[in-house]
């Protein structure tokens, strides 16, 4: 080392000292490195907004907002306020109202600077184009897919895998989980664990997973549930219903190895501030992206 | 200033344009090449397969058309993917500008694929992140990705490092999805649009 030689002396011991030092510290960060997993994907945080008519159902407890019931600013406070993504889960149907939606998807997609996806009476290849040409990044398909499985295989194959969300509700029915319909009134044949591998197969590229045992009671998500088909699928899992405290999302995070968790009216109502469960999550050690 | 948005069938352009409309540029969605050409700015978009994408630019001459513009040019996800030499997406030989090849995320327990979500940058170079924070969080949604290689100016970890963002010459490209990464994603493309460079 010409650095070393052009000192003498004291100063090239201690340099030299200093030197093995800084070996010995960069040998043991990087062996740090090594047993500390570097994922650094962040789990998800996603407030669910249920629109009827373009307009958001639930009521809201936003004070600073203009209008309550108006989707686009609630869905562009949450992005500020550091939000993942958002889903809007439009619980009309008819013609009209459709029209009504994609200029809502229109509006929402110039506004908003993070990912969202619709969800909501989508049947066809042409819904869903519909709905992306109008802005939004994913689609979600719930009864339609349990009707004609086939439809997750076109969609993927038309659309890519990565915008087709495939919404599964369940729920526990003489000891086993069973994928309801209809807003989880009307119960199906389909195990969920089951479905939720055939869906991966066809060509879904994400499953959120509402528990609607657990939906509304803000007892917390279905734990076990969600581990099991987070555990068993190689696609992203957004865990939903049964959200009630931040503690709930630590939970669904660790335990329930969910990608991302959902919520409504917790939210809505600021029982639950997006920026103080982030950072809360983040002080738990879960991967959060804690700047907007 | 003139921003051209190439046409293709790769699909979600639309993300791509509202976000220019928000940060108030305007733009020219097109595939014809004499519009191309007379840009100041270029952003390749991209959103599917690689092999069929591929295709579809072979059948229109694009594929010549794009390696030889002047000025700059953005590729973001699949657009990224197709600037390199080579993706293991449908065995697909690509446009080559980007000396490195494109491979799928090896199956690894632990991480799911696609990597979808909110994902960090680090050893940022370059104009495109000037003025960003450090480790800054973008929205990824890929199930393949190019090595890290000396055009690399952005990292992502997920199974192991990649290339988020390469640079040659007027050639930048994002892996990530710029429209949609919030305030970040916002910032690079006014970057990109700030760049006064023709090669």
């Amino acid at each position: 080392m010409s650095y070393f030689a052009e000192l003498s002396g004291e100063k090239r011991e201690l340099s030299e000292v200093y030197y093995k030092f800084l070996c010995l510290t960069l040998l043991f960060s990087a062996q740090l490195r090594e047993t500390v997993p570097s994922i650094m994907l962040t789990k998800r945080i996603i407030p669910c907004l249920d629109i009827k008519d373009g307009r958001t159902v639930k009521g809201t407890n936003f004070v600073n907002l203009r209008d309550a019931g108006d989707p686009v600013e609630l869905g562009a406070i949450y992005a500020r306020e550091g939000a993942d993504e958002l889903v809007f889960l439009d619980i009309t149907a008819t013609v009209d109202e459709r029209k009504t939606l994609i200029e809502l998807v229109r509006k929402v997609a110039h506004t908003v600077n993070i990912p969202f996806t619709v969800g909501g009476g989508i049947s066809s290849i042409a819904d869903v184009s519909a709905l992306l040409n109008a802005g939004a990044d994913k689609i979600s398909i719930n009864s339609s897919a349990v009707r004609n499985p086939d439809l997750v295989d076109e969609l993927a194959q038309e659309f890519g895998s990565q915008c087709i969300v495939v919404a599964i509700d369940t729920r526990f029915v003489n000891g086993e989980h069973i994928v309801h319909t209809h807003g989880g009134r009307r119960p199906t044949e389909l195990r969920t664990l089951a479905w939720a591998k055939e869906i991966e197969n066809r060509g879904a590229g994400e499953i959120l997973l509402t528990s609607m045992d657990t939906d509304g009671t803000k007892a917390g998500f279905a734990i076990e549930l969600t581990a099991q088909i987070s555990g068993a699928a190689n696609i992203p899992v957004i865990a939903s219903g049964g959200a009630g405290s931040m503690a709930h999302f630590v939970d669904v995070f660790t335990t329930g190895k969910a990608d991302a968790g959902l919520a409504a009216s917790i939210f809505h109502f600021k029982e639950i501030e997006i920026p103080a469960l982030k950072r809360f999550l983040s002080q738990q050690g879960i991967p959060m992206r804690t700047t907007a | 200033m003139k921003t051209v948005i190439i046409k293709y069938n790769a699909g979600n352009v639309q993300s791509v344009m509202y976000a220019l409309e928000r940060i108030g540029a305007s733009y020219l969605l097109t595939d014809d090449e004499a519009e191309i050409r007379s840009a100041d700015k270029v952003i390749f978009p991209g959103v599917g397969e690689a092999s069929t994408a591929m295709t579809y630019l072979r059948q229109r001459g694009l594929d010549k058309v794009i390696p030889s513009l002047k000025q700059p040019v953005l590729g973001t996800c699949v657009g990224m993917q197709l600037l390199c030499r080579y993706s293991e997406e449908g065995n697909t030989t690509c446009m080559g500008v980007f000396d490195v090849d494109v491979r799928r995320f090896p199956a690894t327990p632990g991480f799911k694929v696609p990597h979808m979500g909110w994902n960090n940058l680090t050893d940022l170079q370059g104009p495109l992140t000037k003025g960003i924070i450090e480790n800054p969080y973008v929205y990824f949604v890929h199930s393949y990705c190019a090595d890290v290689c000396p055009e690399t100016i952005a990292v992502c970890d997920y199974v192991r490092p990649f290339s988020a963002m390469l640079h040659r010459d007027n050639f930048y490209a994002a892996q990530f999805h710029a429209e949609i990464s919030g305030n970040v994603g916002q910032r690079i493309l006014e970057n990109f649009l700030d760049i006064d460079q023709r090669s």
